[in-house]
């Protein structure tokens, strides 16, 4: 038997559990989603109503209603603010510990366990701080003299979004600044040098050095933060279910509210249709547009 | 060499940034060892909500939630335990079987199967979550373990990370072994998988904390205590108003330590992974 054809057995007998698990649970339920989403089917088969083709009508019932574009426009608010400031703030970090400090590597320890507690925990806790008698309001109270009153963070519209925004930044910022400061690292020493002997100030090195030697870490940064942003949901299932009124309603907390608390899995399929094709385009729009940014 | 005022401030914010870092977690804790849930109420508009006297320090609210029968923590402890290692056990040797498949041997397609797996990666599991759910449905498997370990075992992303690192072991390696009449199992498992450790660690604590920390599918593919994940727990003890603080910090407290254990223990191969990820990714 030539090497080639026994490599064949072989890779179908080593392959073989991963691929049919692959098939069976991301392509399957892949190309269902497609289907469904052209189906009226529902969770629980209603004797009344037999499942049948509906067309293009969940599609136009989501692209016409304001619920889709709502959560969408809320999940991009929420990924627009997020991606900056949770960036900002992980490079700020990075180049702290990765300046001469004492016990760097205690700090940086210290600073990536918001990352490793699990969201309901750390959800839980900030709801104890965002509470209407809690840390927030009395630092708020305290900073400004008793001038601006107490608020129900949580459930203000103008305020809902931001302390999600906050909380998830606080437990995201630690990975993206170990990455960070893997890319620090990276950089060429030499780069330095050749700064410090032109005499440039500390914010024109970083301004010329570090930040555009970090290209490949900023896309991997924005890429990623998008993607998980545009995810969102176990904070707001948590804490606003979506509200005050539909304010932190997102994509995945309506694909789950039609999905699985009403049932309707043609509808909440063609929602997952086009959660997907968001997160896809705006990636390969992403990848393009910080790729270009190298020529 | 003397100190600069830069150095101070440096060592000021690295401080500062101590405190807003661990001052949740600290409230966590303090809140856990509280037994008047008056006084909860009222420390939690005070620096004192991330304090607790350490003469006034009580297990009362440990006690309740251990003996709790409706949120049975340790039941849900072991679920999640139970789960995460089934998970991340089988799917290190099914993910790195498909690897060294695509990255050892010569076949034909594997080029196209390779673009596949990798295409994958981009599929978020939420956008899978309703067709699953009606799958899963159907053959009966809603509130069971299975149900939340057959589909995550296989996974896209670690199959990348293993053959990002297969690809790059020498050629005269396994050469070598199947001059000697090696078969390509024994090269994949006494030869490749042993050396790919550091990914396996990448791996096993990437794949840990996302099955630890999974939310959605387990809120619509369990309904009861018996089968439930931790996070799930909490979230229903929580959710079941009006909260006892105390309770449910010492809730949190209980499913966050093995967590934080595990990170101590293995700090920097947790860091380790992140950029490995990246870098990867």
């Amino acid at each position: 038997m030539s090497r080639r054809s026994a490599d064949m057995k072989w890779a179908a007998i080593l392959m073989g559990p991963g691929v049919i698990l692959t098939i069976l649970f991301i392509i399957v339920p892949f190309v269902l989603s497609i289907y469904l989403s052209f189906t009226n089917q529902r969770l629980v088969p209603n004797l009344n109503i037999p499942t049948s083709f509906v067309g293009f009508l969940n599609y136009e019932r989501a692209l016409t209603r304001g619920d889709f574009w709502n959560a969408l426009a809320n999940t991009g608010l929420f990924v627009m603010i997020i991606v900056p400031i949770q960036g900002a703030i992980a490079l700020s970090v990075a180049m702290l510990v990765n300046s001469k400090l004492p016990v760097r590597n205690l700090f940086r320890g210290i600073y990536f366990v918001p990352t490793v507690m699990t969201m309901v925990v750390v959800s839980v806790i900030w709801a104890a701080m965002f509470r209407i008698d809690g840390f927030f309001n009395q630092a708020l109270d305290l900073l400004t003299f008793g001038a601006l009153g107490p608020v129900d963070w949580l459930n203000e519209k103008s305020t809902a979004l931001g302390s999600l925004i906050l909380l998830s930044a606080w437990q995201g910022f630690p990975f993206q600044m170990v990455i960070y400061l893997a890319g620090l690292q990276a950089i060429n020493p030499e780069l330095y040098e050749a700064a410090k002997v032109e005499g440039s100030s500390r914010w024109q090195t970083f301004r010329h050095v570090t930040f555009p030697s970090l290209r490949n870490t900023h896309v991997f940064v924005v890429i990623a933060t998008t993607i998980l942003g545009f995810k969102l949901f176990t904070q707001v299932q948590l804490l606003t279910q979506g509200g005050p009124r539909g304010s932190t309603e997102t994509l995945v907390m309506l694909i789950y509210e039609h999905g699985f608390q009403k049932g309707k899995i043609g509808f909440a399929s063609a929602l997952s249709v086009l959660f997907f094709l968001t997160v896809l385009i705006i990636s390969i729009v992403q990848r393009f547009v910080l790729k270009n940014d190298e020529a | 060499m003397g100190y600069k005022l830069s150095d101070y401030v440096r060592l000021f914010l690295a401080l500062l940034l101590i405190v807003i870092v661990m001052g949740p977690i600290t409230l966590m804790f303090a809140t856990s060892f509280k037994a008047d849930e008056q006084q909860i109420l009222v420390d939690f508009g005070s620096w004192r909500a991330f304090w607790v006297n350490p003469f006034d320090i009580s297990l009362e609210n440990y006690r309740q939630v251990l003996s709790n029968e409706q949120q049975p923590l340790l039941r849900y402890l072991l679920n999640s335990t139970i789960i995460t290692v089934f998970v991340v056990g089988i799917g290190i040797f099914v993910n790195s079987a498909v690897a060294f498949s695509l990255s050892r041997l010569s076949f034909k397609g594997r080029g196209a199967i390779l673009m596949i797996f990798v295409s994958l990666i981009i599929i978020p599991m939420e956008a899978l979550a309703v067709p699953l759910l009606l799958m899963v449905n159907r053959v009966g498997w809603i509130d069971s373990y299975q149900v939340q370990i057959v589909p995550f075992i296989a996974h896209p992303f670690s199959i990348f990370l293993f053959y990002q690192f297969f690809t790059k072991l020498p050629k005269d390696l396994d050469d070598a072994a199947y001059v000697e009449g090696a078969t390509p199992w024994r090269v994949y498992w006494d030869l490749a998988l042993p050396l790919s450790l550091p990914v396996v660690a990448t791996v096993a604590i990437l794949q840990s904390l996302e099955i630890w920390n999974s939310y959605l599918w387990p809120l619509m593919a369990t309904r009861g205590p018996e089968f439930r994940p931790v996070s799930l727990g909490l979230a229903q003890f929580f959710g079941t108003p009006p909260p006892i603080w105390g309770d449910v910090m010492a809730f949190s407290v209980m499913m966050s330590l093995p967590v934080l254990f595990v990170y101590l223990a293995f700090q920097r191969w947790f860091i380790q992974s992140a950029v490995n990820a990246a870098v990867k990714g």
